[in-house]
């Protein structure tokens, strides 16, 4: 199986019928994608397939075949909104972050707070009741508007 | 500058937001296998036989035969196994464990077992084994009830809660030296090591690591002692790491949740709204085993009266057993569900007086120099009133209160308190230890307290960092292995701060008196490291009877007022909360963000608690035990939160801090649930779901 992964041509001999984030967890080794359910609810699976979020907890990998991912490794510790998550405490236990941030990366940029709330639906958090993880967002889309709008959007941050 | 009442940089670094941060699932050993629990298909009754249905070829496969020392998970009882020899009691009971290195080829055994099936009891009102019975007696209850111009009488229940910490319990258990280490997400790791230690025997090496963990509330309290103890009979059986992490299923189905309660207030009160005396019985359903029933119930009734002044109050109260799943520790620990009742109570009495809701607490709220129910005399450290006025003037509630009568919008308020520390002699029995250890790269804090999300390692920091004088990012952390830190008790009870911060201060204060005028580094370099360790020792005054149940129940108290504001769909009977005020005094806060972040969060899962989390239960166990069907509050669920902190310093917590972590799940549902009756929904029950409402709905 074939596709890019967090910007690097990838090729798994995975059965086609596999889980995408087994796949990532146990043949890559790539164990910053969480599996909190299993079922699509919690979304700590998520990762960017094409710039949409998506459970890899849902998808067998032939699904991916040809398609660009994005893991939180992908974004090599060097995104904002990294660093924000955690000076902001939107991170309490962690385990739904790196999830929360490749979901929250899907957002067009100056969100307004039903923007964000919506779009983070999917995700849940069960340490911070969301609030910080809002400001943590929030602070990224005003830093990036203060810099002039670069690197948001869809592929934000990607490599 | 000083890092107490900064929000400084956490511990943590950088590894939670870049996925480098290691949790249990993460670990991989060589020639590691999964483990796999087989559990009972009936709620009561006898194992006949267990046939496997498999090759067993290539498996390892353990049952009660395969113990070495005893098969109890020693806690408080010794009553539960970690293996079923002959007698079920509850669905989901472990039974037999396998283990195998291909996943696949584990799920896909099957084994059969046989049973000799018994009536089972699931009503709590009708089980007659008491786990645990409190009596508190204040006065006298009968005759003050007697002359009470008015009496109110009402029943309040609350349903199961599950934790949903988003990572579900997991541990792997490594064989070491002719013993076991066990890495885990896990908050209690000495809690492990006692209950292994029993089921292995004292002989083998026994090490515990606690992992990065997924969150806890309590989830990962006791349970992971069970979870723990099975991996490492599989990893003995076998000579091989073994794996055990539960999927959401298993983990809703067989770990532990909040208890359900029924708790009946009968309550005196003259004309002009003084409470005169309250009758309280309080009854949890402690589920099949006793676990820590006994002081969950007792943390539950000792909060039953609520914050208020009463000279004759009688509280009764039993934890009880059931066919079902034990319960167990879960945030608030008894608190929220007593506290429910009281507050709802307290609004149906204002409803009798015509009174508002705000005036009735005003008249009775406790105040400096008031006892409690258990003859605690309130100190200075009492903020009931405060919390209550600052509430009640930040969300406008009088107003809002009047404008909105008629309309589906409505709005209610809770005042409630929580005790810091375990119960009465509690403190006095742990022998809590923490170290602080000087060392080449700088001091080391050496604690067995758990980082679960909260911030321990943070706030444990900066208060090393400010008693000795030393800047916060100089302060390093140990992780919990048992093999290398000492037992600081367990992690829960709101004591991480209040007693093991209080011990770390002291340290850091010896440590300081050693060093003299040197920097760590500058007597290092002199002098060599050195280490300083000491037991916690509760305040002298504190007097408590175990057997009477009077005295001094807590230390200290923090204190909350939640203000709700939601809309009620006239045809759906869906509840929107529009915006919820938590005003919270807990003495300091140590990280104002982190701080918030707890109020925040529990917040949060109290507003599940109250409207969204309903367990489902079906002949003896959880029937809705996915996240499709169990929902927890989304991004879309949760309102706006208003959260005020409120100072009021505490002489014998570190730099006067209380306990914060349970506080803030006491009081939203009877907040949300008084807002209901403003709405005219007379709602004795959580969670307030749409059907429920539609059948408390307010007559044509």
């Amino acid at each position: 199986m074939k596709f890019t992964l967090n910007g690097v041509a990838a090729d798994v001999a995975a059965h086609p019928m596999s889980r995408l984030l087994d796949v990532l967890r146990e043949d890559l080794g790539l164990t910053g994608t969480k599996e909190g359910c299993g079922e699509g609810e919690c979304g700590a699976c998520t990762v960017l397939v094409d710039g949409e979020p998506v459970c890899s907890c849902l998808i067998p990998v032939a699904q991916v075949s040809g398609a660009e991912i994005l893991t939180i490794e992908g974004l090599r510790g060097e995104h904002p909104l990294q660093r924000l998550f955690m000076s902001e405490v939107g991170a309490q236990c962690g385990i739904c972050t790196p999830g929360m941030i490749l979901t929250a990366l899907s957002l067009g940029p100056a969100p307004s707070l039903d923007e964000i709330r919506t779009t983070l639906a999917g995700n849940l958090c069960r340490c911070t009741g969301y609030p910080a993880i809002y400001r943590a967002v929030m602070k990224w889309r005003e830093e990036e508007g203060r810099a002039g709008g670069h690197g948001g959007g869809r592929q934000g941050g990607a490599a | 500058m000083p890092a107490v009442g900064r929000s400084v940089a956490r511990k943590d670094g950088i590894g939670k937001a870049t996925g480098a941060a290691r949790y249990v699932d993460d670990l991989v050993f060589p020639g590691m296998l999964y483990g796999r629990t087989l559990r009972s298909t009936i709620p009561r009754g006898r194992v006949r036989s267990v046939r496997l249905d498999f090759d067993p070829a290539g498996f390892t496969v353990v049952d009660h035969r395969d113990v070495p020392h005893r098969n109890v998970v020693a806690l408080i009882e010794d009553d539960q196994p970690f293996l079923v020899e002959r007698e079920v009691r509850h669905l989901a009971e472990p039974i037999l464990l396998l283990a195998h290195p291909d996943r696949e080829r584990l799920l896909a055994a099957r084994v059969e077992i046989e049973y000799d099936a018994e009536p089972p009891l699931f009503d709590p009102e009708r089980s007659d084994q008491v786990f645990k019975a409190i009596s508190i007696v204040k006065g006298d209850g009968a005759a003050a009830l007697a002359r009470a111009d008015l009496v109110i009488e009402g029943t309040y229940r609350t349903g199961h809660q599950e934790h949903i910490y988003i990572e579900p319990n997991g541990v792997v258990a490594v064989p070491e030296d002719g013993g076991v280490t066990v890495h885990g997400s896990i908050q209690c790791p000495f809690y492990v090591v006692k209950a292994v230690r029993c089921l292995l025997g004292e002989e083998r090496p026994l090490r515990v690591i606690q992992t990065e963990t997924g969150g806890g509330f309590g989830g990962k309290e006791e349970y992971p002692s069970m979870l723990a103890g099975h991996a490492a009979l599989l990893a003995l059986k076998s000579g091989r790491p073994v794996k055990m992490i539960y999927d959401r299923v298993e983990d809703m189905v067989a770990t532990t949740k909040r208890h359900p309660s029924i708790v009946r207030h009968r309550t005196g009160v003259t004309r002009d709204g003084r409470l005169v005396a309250m009758e309280v019985e309080v009854i949890l359903d402690g589920g099949a085993y006793v676990t820590l029933s006994p002081v969950v119930l007792s943390r539950g009734c000792i909060h039953a009266a609520g914050p208020y002044r009463c000279d004759h109050v009688a509280i009764r109260g039993r934890a009880v057993f059931t066919n079902t799943p034990p319960n167990g520790a879960f945030r608030g620990f008894g608190a929220p569900q007593t506290e429910f009742a009281v507050e709802v109570h307290m609004d149906r009495i204002a409803e009798a007086l015509g009174m508002d809701p705000v005036a009735l607490r005003r008249i009775n709220a406790l105040r400096p120099g008031d006892t409690t129910a258990t003859g605690q005399t309130m100190g200075a450290d009492c903020s009931a009133h405060q919390v209550l006025e600052e509430a009640v003037r930040r969300s406008e509630f009088l107003r809002k209160r009047e404008a909105w009568r008629g309309t589906n919008r409505a709005i209610g308020l809770s005042l409630f308190y929580h005790g810091a520390g375990f119960t009465g002699s509690g403190e006095r029995t742990l022998k809590s230890r923490a170290r602080l250890e000087l060392t080449p790269a700088g001091v080391r804090i050496a604690v067995g307290s758990t980082e679960i999300g909260q911030g321990t390692r943070t706030m444990h920091a900066q208060i090393v960092a400010d008693a000795l004088g030393v800047p916060y990012e100089d302060v390093l952390v140990a992780q919990p292995d048992t093999a290398r830190v000492p037992d600081s008790g367990p992690t829960v009870a709101s004591r991480t701060c209040l007693v093991v911060g209080k011990l770390l201060e002291e340290c850091a204060r010896e440590m300081r008196e050693r060093l003299g005028p040197l920097s760590p580094a500058e007597y290092h370099a002199r002098h060599g490291g050195f280490t300083v360790e000491r037991m916690y020792r509760p305040p002298d005054w504190i007097r408590w009877d175990d057997e009477t149940y009077r005295g001094d129940a807590y230390a200290t108290y923090a204190w909350g007022c939640d203000v709700a504001e939601l809309e009620v769909d006239p045809d759906t009977f869906e509840v929107r909360p529009l915006r919820l005020t938590a005003v919270q005094e807990f003495g300091r806060a140590i990280h104002p963000a982190l701080a918030e972040g707890q109020i925040e969060g529990g917040t949060v899962q109290g507003l599940g608690y109250a409207l969204l989390e309903r367990v489902v239960m079906r002949d003896g166990a959880m029937a809705n035990a996915q996240l499709t069907n169990y929902t927890i509050p989304t991004t879309l669920d949760t309102p706006e939160i208003d959260v005020v902190i409120l100072e009021n310093p505490y002489p014998g917590g570190p730099f006067g801090a209380k306990g914060l972590g349970e506080l803030p799940m006491d009081g939203p549902a009877p907040a949300v649930v008084n807002a209901l009756r403003h709405r005219g929904f007379d709602v004795r029950e959580i969670p307030a779901t749409p059907e429920l409402l539609a059948d408390s709905a307010p007559g044509p």
